[in-house]
C-alpha cells in the first residue's frame, strides 16, 4: 500500500437484505475514502443505512456489489485481515458485564494479541485517556452508561489500530462523557495519524470531522468538509428574538411562515435559516440578528429537500378540547423531600420542586445522576423510600390509580408491543385508559391522522423506523389526553430531523395547558424547558429557568456559555467538591 | 363497568401477542401435539417382541410343544435357536437378547414320567422392571402349558388357583394409564409456555412500565395476563382428550363435567404457578430457569411415571405441593373408573388452593418485584 | 486456531462462569436437586401395598391363607367382613387390590379340589398392578409349598421354572433407574448450559465485538465448548459420586470407561446447545427449544424407563436420533453389568458420530459474519 494512499476505500457499494418477501436496499451506489491523520463523520437520519455502511467497513458484511478495500484488504477476498486490522466498535459496544474493567481490558488484549511487554504502558495510556484508572476493579455492569462507552473505545484500542471505525459511540452519553470521548479521538488522530470513520447522531459533532458524509435513505446526499456545508449557508442564518416574548412563543409566530428551513428555539430566542433567495419576513416586534452558520442547518435544509414532508411539523397539531381553562390545580407536581435507597445506597437524596400547569420542566443529570429513578418515583414505578409525591393533585402512593388515569408515560424504549400493528397497539393503549365508543373512535382517528400513522396502520411495530416507533408511542401516551406528561429521554437516537418534529408537538401541547416532564442528554433541548431542575449524584444542583442556570455558569473567560457548557461546569463543580468531602 | 373494557383490551392483546407471529404459533400448537403422539406410542411398560434365544437340550415332543407356545406369543420374539449353552452369557451381556431359556436333557421324559421338568430361565436385570415384566410373561406361558398339560396327561389338580381379575383396565394395558396422564403432562407444557416467560418478556421489553402506568388494576392484569392461558389450554387439551380417545382409543367412562371442572382449576393452578415464576424474574433466562425447575419435579412427583405411594414419606408430603398430582387423579379417575365430581372433590380443592395462593402471589409482584 | 486467543477466551468465559451464579447453579445444584428428588421419588418397587383381604367364610383355612399376606413386606393387608365393602374401598383408591376366599374355599381345599381364590387389582396403572398380581403370586406358591408339606406330598407341577435374574438379582429399581437418571440429567444441563450461551452474546451485543476481533470462529466456539465441557463434567462427577455414594448403586465396569463414555456424552449434549443456540440467537426462542427438545424425549424415549423393544418401529427409529439412548444403555451396562465391550463399542460409537454432527452442523452455520 502506497503512503499517503486512503486508508479505506469503498467504490459503488450495494448491499440489500431480505426480510419476509421483501428485499430491501440498505445501501446503494455509496463511494468514498477514508484518509490517514483525519475524522471522517458519517451523517443521517435513523434508517439511512449508517451502521450497514459501518458493518461493510469492518468486514463484518460482505457487498452485493463494489469493492471495500480496507488497509488495503479487499473484504470479499480477505474479510478476516480486515477483522484483523481494522479497529471496530459497533453500536452497542459489547462489554462483558460479569467482567471487570481490567478483564475486558486484557480478554481484548489477547484476542489482538498485543505483546505482554508493551501492556502496561498501553493500559496506562488508556487508562488516563478514559479517566478508568480508578475504576479497574470494577465490573462493567456497574459502570454508568457513558464510562461503558469509554470502556469499549479503550478495549477497541489496545492495540493501536492505523484504521478505526466507531459506530454512534456517543449515544446516549452525558454531555461531559461525550466531550472526553472526543478528546481522546482527537488524541488518536493527532497523536498517531490514525484515520477515523465515525458516525453520530449528534450534528454538532459533525463539526469536528475533517470530512463529512451526509447519507440518506442508503445514498451518499453530499459530502466535504462541514466548513463548505456552512459556507453554503452564509448569510442565511439569524437569530430572532422579540422584547419580553419567550423562544417558545417567537417560535409560533414564526411556524406559518413557509420563508424558513428550520426555526429551533435557542436561549432567549428563536434561531431561524431562510430559505435560499427568500427574503426576509418583517415580523411586527421580532428583531432578526445575523449569526454564523452551523453545519446542522446545512444538514437541515439538505434532508428537507430530499424529503420533503409538510412544511411545519406544529402547524398539524389539532387543538386538544378542554385546554387549561378546566379545573386541574396551578402546580400539577409537587415533590417534597423525596428520597430513594436502593439497599444502603442512596440513589436519591432528598429532593424537592414543583412543576406548574401548562409548564415544560426538564430534568437533566449525567448518567447516574438519579434522573432515571426520580422519573420511575414520579410514574408511581417505584415506591419512594420516604418524602412527598403529588401528582394532579393526587398523592401517588395512596390513590395511584387516580393519578395514573390522568398522565400519559413514554419511555426511553418506546416500549410497544412489537407483534402488533400500530393500529393494535393504539386500540389497546385507548382501551387500558378506559376510551369508549365514539370518543374511542374519535381519539384513534386523531391519532392516526395527526400523527400521519395511517400508511403504517396495519404493520407491526417492529418494523417501524425508529422516528415513527416514537410518533406512535407519543400517541399511545397521548390517547386519553393527559393533564400530564412523563417523557423519558424521548428522543435518544432519534435523528435531528424527527427531534424538531417532536418538540413542535410538545410544545404545541404546554402552549394548550399539559404538563410536560421530560428528561434528556440533548442540552440544545434543554432550551425548549421553561423550568429546569440540574441533577447530580442524587441532589439538586441547580434550578430555574434555563437562561438563570446559564447566567450561573457565566465566567470571565466563558462571557456566554450555552446549556452545554453550563452543565459541564456545574457539574463538574459539584463532582470535584463532592468527592473532595468525601 | 370501566373494568370490563380494560380486560377485554388486554385479553385481546394477550391472544394477539402469541398468537400473530408464527414462530411463537408453531410452538404451541405443533409440539404438544406430536410429543402427545410420540410418547403416547412409545410410552408403554407392557413388553412386546422381547429377544429371546432357547437352547433346547430335549428336542423332544414336549419341549418343541412349550417351544411352540412361546414363538406363538407376541410378547417374544425368538432370536436364535442355541445349539449349546456357549454362547448364552455372552449374548445376554451384549444386549443381543434379553432372555435366555434352557430345557433341561430330560424335559420329555421327566414329563412323561410325571416327574416336574427343569427350565432354566436366564433375564438381563439391567433393567430391572423389563426383567420382571419379562419374568412374568414367560410364567404367564409356562403356565397355560402346565394347565394344558396337566389336564390332557392326567395329573393332579393344586388345592387352589388363582382367578387374576383387573378393574377398570382388564388387558392391563399401561398405555391407558400413560396416555392421560400424558394428557396432563402437556396441558401443564402448554399452560407454562403460555404464561411462564409473558410478564419477564414484557419486562425485558419495557412494556410492562407502560401498563403500570395505565389505570389498569394488578388484579386486572391478572386477568388479563391468565384468561388466554385458559382458553388456549382447554382448547389444547380438549384436542388431546380426543386424540387420546378417538385416536389411541383409550376408554372414557366418566362424568365430562367433572373432567372439564377439574382440567379449569388445574389450568388455574398452572396458570397460577407460570404467572408467580413470570413475574418474579427480571429476565427470561430467569424465567425459563423457574420453568425448568418447576417442571422437571413436577413431572416426577405426580405420579405419571411412578406411583406416589412408592415413594419415601418425606417425598409423598412433597406431592402435596404439586397440581399435575391431582390432575392425574382426576384424568385417570374420570378415564378408567368412571368417577364423577362426588368423589374427586378432594381433588378439587388442593387445586383451588394452590391457584389461588399462587395468583395472589403473582399479582404481588407485578408492582412489589424488588429491582 | 491460536493458542493464546483461546486461552483469552476461555478465562473469559470462565470468568463470566464464576460471576454468573445461574450457570453455576445449572451445573451443580441442579444435578443434586434432581438426583435427589429423582433418587427417592423413582421407584417402580411397589412397598406396603394396600389390599383388602374378604374371607366370605372365615376358617382355619383361610386364615392360614392370609398369614402369608400379613407377614410380607410388600403388603399392607387389611380385613373386610364381605365384598360389598371391599369393593368399595377399592373403587375410593383405599386399596389397590382385593383378595376373595369365597364360601367354599375351604372345601375345596381340605378335598384337594381346585378351589377359586380371586384376585382383583386396579389395573389402572397397570404396571403397579401387574407388579401386584406377581406378588399375590409369591404367596400363593408359599401357601402351596407350606400345604404340600404338611400333606407330606410334594406338590408337581409339570414344569419346574428355576429362573436367574443377572446384573440385578435382587431386582432394585434404584439400581437401573440411578444411572439412567444420570443421562437425563446431564442432558438437561448440557443443554441448558449452552443454549443460551451464544444466544446470549448476540441478544448483548458481544457477538459483534468479538467477530470485529481477529479470533476465528472456531476460537469462539472452542472457547466456549471446553470451560462449559469442564464445568459439566464437575456436575456429572458430583452425580456420580452421590449415586454411588447415596444411592449405593454399585459400579461393576471400570470408573475410566466411564468417565470417558460420561464425557462423549457431554459432547452431545452440550453440540446440542451450542447448535440450538447458534440457530435461535436470541434467548426466547432458544430456550423454549430446549424446553421442548431435551427433557421429555430424553426422560421417555432414552429407554430409561419405557423399554425400547416394546416401541413401535417408526418411534423406535426416531429413539436412534436420541444420544441419551445410548448412554442410559452403557450407564446400565457399565454400572451393573461391567465392561461388556460390544455394547460399550457400539453405543460409544453412536454417541462419537451425534456429537460430531452437531459440532459440525454448528461450525458450518456460524460464519464471521453479521449476515
Amino acid at each position: 500500500m502506497a503512503a499517503g494512499a486512503p486508508l479505506l476505500e469503498v467504490h459503488d457499494v450495494r448491499k440489500t437484505f431480505r426480510a419476509a418477501k421483501e428485499v430491501i436496499t440498505a445501501v446503494s451506489d455509496v463511494s468514498f475514502t477514508v484518509p490517514a491523520g483525519a475524522i471522517t463523520g458519517l451523517l443521517g437520519p435513523d434508517g439511512a443505512g449508517k451502521t450497514t455502511l459501518m458493518r461493510l467497513c469492518a468486514g463484518l458484511l460482505l457487498p452485493d456489489s463494489g469493492r471495500v478495500v480496507a488497509l488495503g484488504f479487499d473484504s470479499r477476498q480477505a474479510a478476516y485481515r480486515i477483522q484483523q486490522s481494522v479497529g471496530y466498535m459497533p453500536q452497542r459496544f459489547g462489554l462483558y458485564e460479569d467482567l471487570t474493567v481490567q478483564e475486558n481490558l486484557d480478554l481484548f488484549a489477547d484476542l489482538n494479541g498485543v505483546a505482554r511487554a508493551l501492556r502496561p504502558a498501553r493500559y496506562a495510556d488508556l487508562l488516563r485517556l478514559t479517566g478508568l484508572g480508578p475504576f479497574g476493579k470494577r465490573l462493567a455492569r456497574d459502570l454508568s452508561g457513558g464510562m461503558k462507552q469509554k470502556l469499549g473505545l479503550a478495549c477497541t484500542l489496545v492495540r493501536p489500530p492505523r484504521l478505526l471505525v466507531l459506530d454512534e459511540p456517543t449515544v446516549g452519553v452525558d454531555p461531559i462523557s461525550r466531550r472526553e470521548l472526543w478528546a481522546i479521538v482527537s488524541d488518536l488522530v493527532s497523536g498517531s495519524g490514525t484515520g477515523i470513520l465515525v458516525s453520530t447522531a449528534y450534528l454538532d459533532e459533525a463539526e469536528r470531522c475533517q470530512n463529512v458524509l451526509l447519507v440518506h435513505r442508503g445514498k451518499v446526499l453530499d459530502q466535504g468538509p462541514p466548513g463548505d456545508f456552512r459556507a453554503r449557508m452564509a448569510g442565511r442564518s439569524f437569530f430572532a428574538t422579540g422584547a419580553g416574548a419567550s423562544g417558545r412563543a417567537i417560535q409560533a409566530s414564526l411556524a406559518g411562515h413557509g420563508e424558513f428551513v428550520d426555526a429551533v428555539v435557542q436561549r432567549d430566542g428563536v434561531r431561524v435559516v431562510l430559505r435560499p433567495d427568500a427574503p426576509m419576513p418583517v415580523l411586527p416586534g421580532i428583531a432578526f440578528t445575523p449569526v454564523p452558520p452551523r453545519f446542522e442547518d446545512a444538514f437541515v435544509e439538505r434532508l428537507r429537500e430530499a424529503a420533503p414532508g409538510p412544511a411545519g411539523a406544529m402547524a398539524s397539531m389539532v387543538p386538544a378540547q378542554g385546554g387549561p381553562q378546566d379545573g386541574s390545580p396551578e402546580v400539577m407536581i409537587e415533590v417534597h423531600d423525596l428520597r430513594r435507597l436502593f439497599g444502603s445506597f442512596e440513589a436519591v437524596r432528598g429532593i424537592s420542586f414543583r412543576v406548574h400547569r401548562g409548564q415544560i420542566f426538564g430534568l437533566l443529570g449525567a448518567n447516574g445522576a438519579g434522573k432515571t429513578t426520580t422519573f420511575r418515583m414520579l410514574c408511581g414505578l417505584l415506591p419512594p423510600s420516604s418524602g412527598t409525591l403529588t401528582v394532579a393533585g393526587v398523592d401517588v402512593r395512596s390513590a395511584a390509580a387516580a393519578a395514573r388515569a390522568r398522565m400519559g408515560y413514554m419511555s426511553q424504549k418506546f416500549s410497544l408491543y412489537g407483534d402488533l400493528s400500530v393500529a393494535q397497539n393504539l386500540a389497546f393503549f385507548s382501551a387500558a385508559y378506559g376510551l369508549r365508543g365514539a370518543r374511542r373512535a374519535q381519539r384513534l382517528r386523531w391519532a392516526a391522522e395527526v400523527f400521519e400513522l395511517d400508511p403504517f396502520w396495519d404493520i407491526n411495530t417492529t418494523e417501524l423506523a425508529l422516528g415513527f416507533k416514537q410518533r406512535l408511542a407519543l400517541a399511545c401516551a397521548l390517547i386519553h389526553e393527559p393533564r400530564i406528561l412523563f417523557l423519558d429521554e424521548p428522543t435518544s437516537g432519534v435523528d435531528p430531523l424527527a427531534r424538531r418534529e417532536f418538540w413542535g408537538r410538545i410544545n404545541a401541547l404546554a402552549e394548550q395547558g399539559v404538563t410536560i416532564m421530560v428528561t434528556t442528554h440533548f442540552m440544545e433541548e434543554a432550551e425548549y424547558c421553561d423550568e429546569l431542575v440540574l441533577m447530580s449524584l442524587g441532589s439538586i444542583l441547580a434550578a430555574g429557568p434555563p437562561a438563570q442556570i446559564r447566567a450561573r455558569a457565566k465566567t470571565e473567560a466563558m462571557p456566554d456559555p450555552t446549556m452545554d457548557d453550563a452543565f459541564i461546569a456545574l457539574i463538574a463543580a459539584h463532582e470535584a467538591q463532592t468527592r473532595r468531602a468525601s | 363497568m370501566g373494568w370490563y373494557g380494560r380486560v377485554r383490551a388486554l385479553v385481546m392483546k394477550e391472544f394477539l401477542a402469541l398468537l400473530r407471529s408464527k414462530a411463537s404459533r408453531t410452538v404451541l400448537i405443533v409440539p404438544p401435539l406430536v410429543q402427545l403422539i410420540v410418547f403416547s406410542f412409545a410410552a408403554t411398560f407392557n413388553l412386546q417382541h422381547v429377544p429371546v434365544v432357547i437352547y433346547d437340550q430335549d428336542q423332544g415332543g414336549a419341549s418343541r410343544e412349550l417351544i411352540a407356545r412361546f414363538a406363538g406369543s407376541r410378547y417374544f420374539s425368538i432370536e436364535k435357536m442355541l445349539a449349546s449353552s456357549q454362547h448364552i452369557a455372552r449374548m445376554i451381556s451384549d444386549k443381543e437378547a434379553l432372555l435366555a431359556i434352557r430345557i433341561g436333557p430330560r424335559f420329555s421324559q421327566d414329563l412323561a414320567l410325571h416327574r416336574s421338568a427343569r427350565v432354566a430361565v436366564l433375564v438381563d436385570g439391567r433393567n430391572s422392571n423389563t426383567a420382571l415384566v419379562a419374568l412374568g410373561d414367560v410364567n404367564a406361558v409356562i403356565q397355560s402349558f402346565d394347565n394344558r398339560w396337566a389336564a390332557t396327561h392326567g395329573w393332579h389338580a393344586a388345592p387352589a388357583v388363582l382367578v387374576e381379575r383387573a378393574w377398570f383396565n382388564p388387558d392391563l394395558r399401561s398405555r391407558w394409564f400413560i396416555v392421560p396422564g400424558i394428557v396432563g403432562l402437556l396441558t401443564l407444557v402448554v399452560a407454562l409456555l403460555v404464561t411462564g416467560l409473558s410478564v419477564a418478556r414484557e419486562r425485558e421489553a419495557g412494556t410492562f412500565d407502560q401498563l403500570l402506568v395505565t389505570p389498569l388494576a394488578p388484579w386486572e392484569i391478572l386477568v388479563g395476563k391468565a384468561f388466554p392461558g385458559f382458553l388456549i389450554g382447554t382448547l389444547e387439551a380438549t384436542l388431546i382428550i380426543l386424540v387420546a380417545v378417538f385416536g389411541f382409543g383409550v376408554p372414557f367412562v366418566g362424568s365430562i363435567w367433572a373432567l372439564y371442572l377439574g382440567l379449569l382449576l388445574f389450568l388455574l393452578a398452572a396458570i397460577g404457578v407460570g404467572l408467580a415464576i413470570s413475574s418474579a424474574s427480571a429476565t427470561q433466562q430467569q424465567g425459563l430457569l423457574g420453568v425448568f425447575l418447576f417442571m422437571v419435579p413436577a413431572v416426577i412427583l405426580s405420579g405419571f411415571a411412578t406411583p406416589i405411594a412408592n415413594m419415601p414419606r418425606a417425598v409423598q408430603y412433597l406431592t402435596y405441593l404439586n397440581p399435575l398430582r391431582y390432575f392425574l387423579i382426576i384424568l385417570r379417575g374420570v378415564f378408567l373408573e368412571g368417577d364423577g365430581i362426588a368423589i374427586l372433590w378432594t381433588q378439587y380443592v388442593p387445586l383451588i388452593f394452590i391457584g389461588l395462593v399462587t395468583m395472589t402471589i403473582a399479582t404481588f409482584l407485578f408492582r412489589h418485584r424488588l429491582t | 486456531m491460536n493458542g493464546e486467543r483461546l486461552l483469552a477466551l476461555m478465562r473469559k468465559e470462565m470468568l463470566q462462569i464464576v460471576r454468573d451464579p445461574s450457570s453455576i447453579a445449572i451445573a451443580f445444584v441442579m444435578p443434586l436437586f434432581l438426583l435427589l428428588l429423582f433418587g427417592y421419588g423413582v421407584s417402580l418397587d411397589a412397598r406396603h401395598v394396600p389390599i383388602a383381604l374378604v374371607a366370605s367364610h372365615p376358617t382355619p383355612q383361610t386364615s392360614a391363607f392370609f398369614a402369608g399376606f400379613q407377614g410380607s413386606p410388600y403388603f399392607n393387608p387389611r380385613l373386610y367382613p364381605d365384598m360389598p365393602l371391599a369393593r368399595r374401598a377399592l373403587m375410593g383408591r383405599d386399596v389397590d387390590g382385593i383378595v376373595w376366599l369365597r364360601a367354599d374355599f375351604s372345601r375345596g381345599t381340605l378335598q384337594g379340589a381346585a378351589a377359586p381364590v380371586s384376585v382383583i387389582v386396579n389395573g389402572v396403572n397397570a404396571n403397579n398392578a401387574r407388579i401386584i398380581e406377581g406378588y399375590v403370586q409369591g404367596v400363593w406358591a408359599s401357601w402351596l409349598a407350606t400345604q404340600a408339606q404338611r400333606r407330606g406330598s410334594p406338590l408337581i407341577l409339570p414344569v419346574d421354572v428355576r429362573s436367574r435374574v443377572w446384573f440385578n438379582p435382587a431386582l432394585r429399581s434404584h439400581d437401573y433407574l440411578v444411572p439412567g437418571l444420570i443421562a437425563v440429567i446431564m442432558t438437561l444441563i448440557g443443554a441448558l448450559l449452552t443454549a443460551l450461551v451464544v444466544a446470549r452474546e448476540w441478544e448483548r451485543g458481544t457477538m459483534e465485538a468479538l467477530m470485529a476481533s481477529p479470533a476465528t470462529m472456531a476460537e469462539i466456539l472452542v472457547g466456549k465448548l471446553i470451560p462449559y465441557f469442564l464445568l459439566g463434567m464437575g456436575g456429572m462427577g458430583i452425580t456420580l459420586v452421590l449415586a454411588m455414594g447415596l444411592f449405593s448403586v454399585p459400579l461393576v465396569g471400570s470408573f475410566w470407561v466411564l468417565v470417558l463414555c460420561s464425557a462423549l456424552f457431554l459432547m452431545t449434549a452440550l453440540g446440542m446447545g451450542l447448535l440450538i443456540s447458534t440457530i435461535a440467537k436470541n434467548q426466547f426462542v432458544a430456550g423454549m427449544i430446549a424446553l421442548v427438545a431435551t427433557y421429555l424425549p430424553a426422560f421417555i424415549l432414552s429407554g430409561f424407563i419405557f423399554d425400547i423393544h416394546s416401541m413401535p418401529w417408526p418411534i423406535r427409529a426416531v429413539t436412534h436420533l436420541i444420544a441419551a439412548r445410548y448412554f442410559v444403555s452403557i450407564l446400565q451396562t457399565l454400572f451393573l453389568a461391567g465392561d461388556v465391550w460390544p455394547v460399550i463399542a457400539r453405543n460409544s460409537g453412536a454417541l462419537v458420530l451425534i456429537a460430531a454432527f452437531f459440532l459440525a452442523l454448528v461450525a458450518r452455520i456460524s460464519r464471521k459474519r453479521l449476515d
